[in-house]
């Protein structure tokens, strides 16, 4: 009983703490209208005439839950627990073909569950997954459980490919959603409705993962992350409170995946690749792990670019690599971060004192921003645009790659624009020092 | 017969080249603790790089001048990139890595588009050096092996016999103590991380012409190289070599191994019938689960003995 002391003084501890997640007037209110947003937005791009949704904007809003899950779910591990997983997508994709497994059984009638509590089954197939893994690699922790993961990952990508039965080798499986069996009587044939489902899960899910870090599992998780030996020091074993937080991170994966599932009917190898771990990871940490709706921020970004920019560009990947290597060395905390760090000063009344060198940054920031932009698609357009048989068109008129004025242009932006930047990025950093200085001291006078 | 023999010489290059990678690995992780996930990318911009010398100045010209200018492509990411992430911990410059793989494999399709480079094995060494039951063994994997070797006996003599590598092995151990002799542990740090990355170009440029120079090559042969460091063990070189040798065999001995689970329990009786998953699992040979053994292996030395196979301690 001497250890059941401890983890309430920690805790009430933590809630006191300012930093700590804590539900106020703010947070439920963009909480609301992140919600409400996610409800009215195929109705923005509904067409009145033909009184069809765009299919786009519903599959792409489709794929922004479902990516919400998984990358709060990868949070559960990088943010709140300190683990860099390599093998997230594992879950996911396991969920993802449990569902289509489901839906198969579901569709034939030997197994009449409802659709709506489907993904139900997919996240413990995920769980089951996890707590067989999570067994081997919480043995570890920092770059011996990355390594162990990433060997997970591989195994079960080699294994997919490789068994036919479940996982249907390199063709995947694929099944049909409309099996018939729903709790409130829809067919889930439109894509709408199905995505009405995604966010019902997504917000259900959300939800159950913002609990989960206010228990005291939750709480020893970010303690473990934070002070490994202190935790040990309590009369916990941080191995445990590891794999009950990977297991139960498998298991929202797995939702995610199930949700995946029930959109595209049909699960391959993709769903479980390296790839999909490592976009996982991307948008955890650009959206910003120390806060808890970072990663969904981060889902939303890197999806929009994923589906908007791809289209337009051969390296969006060029980007998104680019902003995560910056944001890893530049802002540790993400856009999430960023944002939050501009709270003291708000609380002040003096964002106005920013706005001018906010201003003076983000100028040149665009310079230096068109130039390296301009750089990656004249040498995509070179290159990979050139074997697609595709020209670089700007404004309307067409680009020659292979002139030397484009290039030139591009090399000044660039190399301008990062002198220019790094300039006023100092002169900023002065300001935004001066201000904290002057909040602290006002504080301390307080 | 001949089979074992020429798998036997196959598995002693390719586990030659994988130590020629991660015996520069093994260094950068004992001494900095970053595993770094860029490492195979380093080796694939070695094979591009030395595609495009081979072109203009010749194999042996670019066989030189590729793992420089990866070296310095390595110094530049330890001073400009590593150095900066270091100040938000040990995940970020793990993270770092990660997205560096991301950024080298798309700035590689674009300045070398998405198809294999035709890049082949210069003509001086295009013939078979000897032929043993009837199979011909190319003189360019005698001269990977005879390269390979060379840089594990240059190598060695560097760490072991000269001041610098007595300094990088203190530093490998003890950077604190290093550093206080008044040795500059950080410039240690970008010599080692900028010798790692030119033993990855060099093998890159003699492995580029042995597998196929393509985008696709740095995750075809990354995930291999961190399994042969973690099975190796950290700050163990020796063990490194075991590893990648071993890895290697397994490679290519997996490959002409056509039994499989079932045929291992046959002789107690055991027959199966049915068409479903678990007979699939008994019955898959081993040829087409060889890709799969590194990572089981990898898992399982992980868990049983942390430190790897020679390690000096944990990872």
């Amino acid at each position: 009983m001497k250890t059941e002391k401890f983890p309430l003084a920690i805790s009430a501890q933590a809630i006191t703490r300012p930093g700590i997640p804590r539900a106020n007037s703010t947070q439920a209110w963009v909480w609301t209208v992140a919600l409400v947003a996610a409800i009215a937005m195929p109705w923005l791009f509904y067409n009145y005439t033909t009184h069809r949704h765009s299919g786009f904007v519903v599959s792409m809003l489709s794929q922004m839950g479902m990516m919400s899950v998984l990358a709060l779910s990868y949070n559960m591990l990088l943010g709140q627990a300190g683990l860099f997983s390599l093998c997230h997508a594992t879950f996911f994709g396991i969920g993802g073909y449990a569902t289509i497994h489901f839906l198969n059984l579901a569709g034939d009638g030997s197994f009449p569950l409802p659709l709506e509590l489907i993904p139900i089954l997919s996240g413990l197939a995920g769980l089951g997954l996890a707590i067989v893994f999570g067994y081997m690699a919480t043995k570890q922790r920092a770059t011996a459980f990355a390594m162990i993961t990433l060997g997970i990952g591989e195994l079960m990508t080699t294994a997919a490919l490789m068994f036919h039965h479940f996982f249907g080798g390199e063709g995947g499986v694929n099944s049909n959603r409309m099996i018939g069996h729903s709790l409130f009587g829809f067919k889930y044939g439109p894509a709408i409705q199905v995505y009405y489902l995604i966010v019902a899960w997504t917000v259900i899910s959300a939800l159950a993962m913002l609990f989960l870090t206010r228990t005291p599992l939750g709480r020893m998780a970010n303690a473990s992350r934070d002070n490994f030996e202190r935790v040990q020091f309590m009369g916990y074993d941080p191995r445990i409170v590891r794999f009950l937080q990977f297991a139960l991170s498998g298991f929202f994966a797995g939702i995610g995946g199930g949700l995946y599932a029930i959109t595209y009917e049909i699960v391959t190898f993709d769903a479980l690749a390296a790839p999909l771990s490592a976009n996982a990871l991307l948008m955890a940490y650009i959206g910003g792990t120390a806060a808890f709706g970072g990663p969904i921020l981060g889902a939303v970004l890197i999806t929009l670019l994923q589906s908007g920019v791809s289209l337009m560009s051969n390296s969006w990947l060029v980007y998104v690599g680019v902003l995560f290597i910056s944001m890893v060395i530049f802002a540790p905390n993400g856009i999430m971060g960023l944002v939050q760090a501009h709270g003291p000063i708000v609380r002040a009344g003096r964002f106005g004192r920013l706005l001018v060198p906010y201003v003076r940054v983000i100028v040149p920031g665009l310079v230096m921003m068109a130039g390296f932009v301009g750089m990656v698609e004249l040498a995509s357009f070179l290159t990979i645009g050139a074997a697609q048989g595709k020209t670089l068109v700007l404004f309307g008129s067409k680009i020659d790659v292979h002139a030397v004025l484009p290039w030139l242009a591009a090399l000044i932006c660039l190399a301008g624009g990062t002198l220019w930047f790094g300039v006023e990025a100092r002169s900023f950093r002065r300001v935004w020092d001066g201000l904290m200085g002057d909040l602290k001291s006002q504080r301390s006078a307080a | 017969m001949e089979i074992v023999l020429v798998s036997l010489l196959n598995g002693l290059v390719y586990g030659m080249l994988l130590f020629m990678l991660a015996s520069g690995l093994t260094l950068i992780f004992s001494m900095m603790g970053v595993l770094n996930f860029a490492h195979a990318s380093v080796y694939m911009i070695g094979a591009y790089l030395a595609f495009t010398f081979s072109q203009f100045l010749g194999f042996f010209p670019a066989l030189i001048i590729a793992p420089i200018l990866c070296g310095l492509l390595g110094a530049a990411i330890e001073v400009w990139g590593l150095r900066r992430a270091h100040g938000n911990g040990h995940i970020a410059e793990l993270l770092f890595t990660f997205g560096l793989v991301f950024i080298i494999q798309r700035v590689v399709q674009m300045i070398w588009g998405m198809l294999p480079m035709p890049y082949r094995v210069p003509p001086l060494l295009d013939f078979p050096l000897f032929t043993f039951y009837g199979a011909h063994f190319p003189a360019y994997r005698g001269f990977m092996l005879l390269i390979s070797a060379g840089m594990l006996v240059a190598t060695w003599l560097l760490l072991k016999k000269t001041r610098v590598g007595l300094i990088i092995q203190a530093a490998l151990t003890q950077p604190q103590m290093v550093s206080a002799l008044g040795h500059n542990v950080p410039r240690v740090f970008t010599i080692v991380f900028a010798g790692g990355c030119a033993l990855a170009g060099l093998a890159g440029v003699i492995g580029g012409n042995y597998q196929t120079t393509e985008p696709g090559m740095a995750d075809a042969m990354g995930p291999i190289v961190f399994v042969v460091v973690v099975f190796g063990g950290l700050g163990s070189l020796m063990g490194c070599f075991i590893a990648s040798i071993l890895m290697g065999m397994i490679q290519t001995f997996a490959v002409v191994i056509n039994s499989s689970l079932l045929d291992l329990i046959k002789p107690l009786g055991v027959t199966l019938t049915g068409d479903n998953l678990f007979t699939e699992f008994m019955t898959v040979p081993v040829a087409r689960i060889g890709a799969l053994l590194p990572f089981a292996l990898m898992i399982l030395i992980l868990l049983f003995r942390p430190r790897g196979l020679m390690g000096t301690r944990d990872t």
